[in-house]
């Protein structure tokens, strides 16, 4: 089970410590669920898995494109607005999600740990300090060596670089998923999740939040 | 976008808070754990009593329920600068000892006066 939603920023709130009396602050991000709905099934017999195909990001008829147009059509026939983008979360109780509604917040009802899968923000051509944490040179005292990689291999033997030696190179904009996050808040009136700690990506981002794998396994 | 964020602040914002400015004087009541492990026995106590921390506003940082106040008083000739997030559980209560008039959101110009100089000028309740 997995949930797209927007990350809007971060901000801080109280929760109380199970062996303490007073709250204490905790660092959250706010990650709203996006406005979806069900659009179709894979079916076992047919796709080889079962999962339910979830529609997002909503516009006018004349905006959509024909072919995505007429895949809505037949499943959820004339609306206002259509989705015109499509992502696939894998379960076998295809019953309990009807073609036309949304999934929300209530999913994660009974969790505490999610995990988030988003892109990282780009920060373009990086140098080995920032993209490695190597530790550069001294900036002065007559030091010429302020933050290049230093060495990259050894003589005659090898006679070559390493493969995978850490250099300069594009850094972010990549997949990552942080594993293990605490649920803070469900907050079904906003549609909100109030995830403790940083996800992927700059705000208005989209990440995927699903119950974390290591304790509720990959089909919950 | 912060407008959704502000709103989920809102339910863990305290509404008993004073309205507070640079130049008050306050009187600030705030919680100290007290917790007593005792390896042998497993137990874990905990209490909570109060401290007064009383001072000047110097300064107001954050926003939201980020908020916090800069404190400063001189105790036994020291001179004591603390931070108290106004939304905390952990503070009890705030009282506004006075008021004084001042002309700048933040007086880090105090740090530099002594004795006499430190004074602001107390805003008197009329009648």
């Amino acid at each position: 089970m997995r949930i797209l939603t927007q990350k809007l920023g971060m901000t801080q709130v109280y929760v109380k410590p199970e062996d303490e009396p007073l709250a204490i602050p905790v660092g959250v991000t706010v990650l709203k669920v996006v406005e979806n709905v069900i659009v179709d099934y894979r079916t076992e017999d047919r796709d080889g898995y079962n999962a339910i195909i979830v529609g997002y990001f909503f516009k006018p008829e004349h905006k959509v494109k024909k072919p995505i147009l007429g895949f809505v059509k037949k499943n959820l026939g004339e609306r206002e607005l259509y989705p015109t983008k499509f992502y696939e979360v894998k379960t076998n109780d295809l019953d309990k999600f009807p073609k036309g509604t949304s999934l929300d917040v209530k999913i994660f009802e009974g969790i505490d740990l999610v995990d988030v899968q988003g892109r990282t923000k780009g920060r373009g051509f990086a140098g080995v300090m920032k993209r490695w944490n190597f530790s550069g040179g001294p900036a002065s005292h007559g030091s010429k060596f302020h933050r290049r990689p230093g060495s990259i291999g050894q003589h005659t033997f090898p006679g070559r670089v390493w493969k995978g030696k850490k250099m300069a190179g594009h850094y972010g904009n990549e997949t990552v998923t942080v594993l293990n996050l605490k649920l803070v808040e469900i907050n079904p009136e906003y549609n909100i999740l109030l995830v403790k700690g940083g996800v992927p990506g700059h705000k208005g981002g989209y990440v995927f939040v699903r119950p974390a794998i290591y304790k509720y396994g990959r089909l919950s | 976008m912060e407008e959704i964020i502000h709103k989920i602040e809102e339910k863990y914002k305290r509404r008993d808070l004073p309205e507070i400015k640079p130049g008050d004087t306050l009187r600030v009541h705030w919680k100290i754990l007290e917790i007593r492990e005792d390896p042998k026995k497993k137990t874990k106590d905990v209490r909570t009593r109060t401290q007064v921390f009383e001072g000047v506003v110097i300064g107001i940082q954050g926003k939201g329920i980020n908020r916090k106040v800069l404190l400063r008083k001189i105790s036994y000739g020291i001179p004591v600068e603390r931070l108290f997030p106004l939304h905390s559980p952990y503070l009890e209560k705030i009282e506004i000892v006075s008021r004084a008039k001042v002309r700048r959101a933040k007086l880090y110009y105090l740090r530099d006066k002594i004795g006499k100089a430190a004074k602001l000028k107390i805003i008197r309740d009329q009648g």
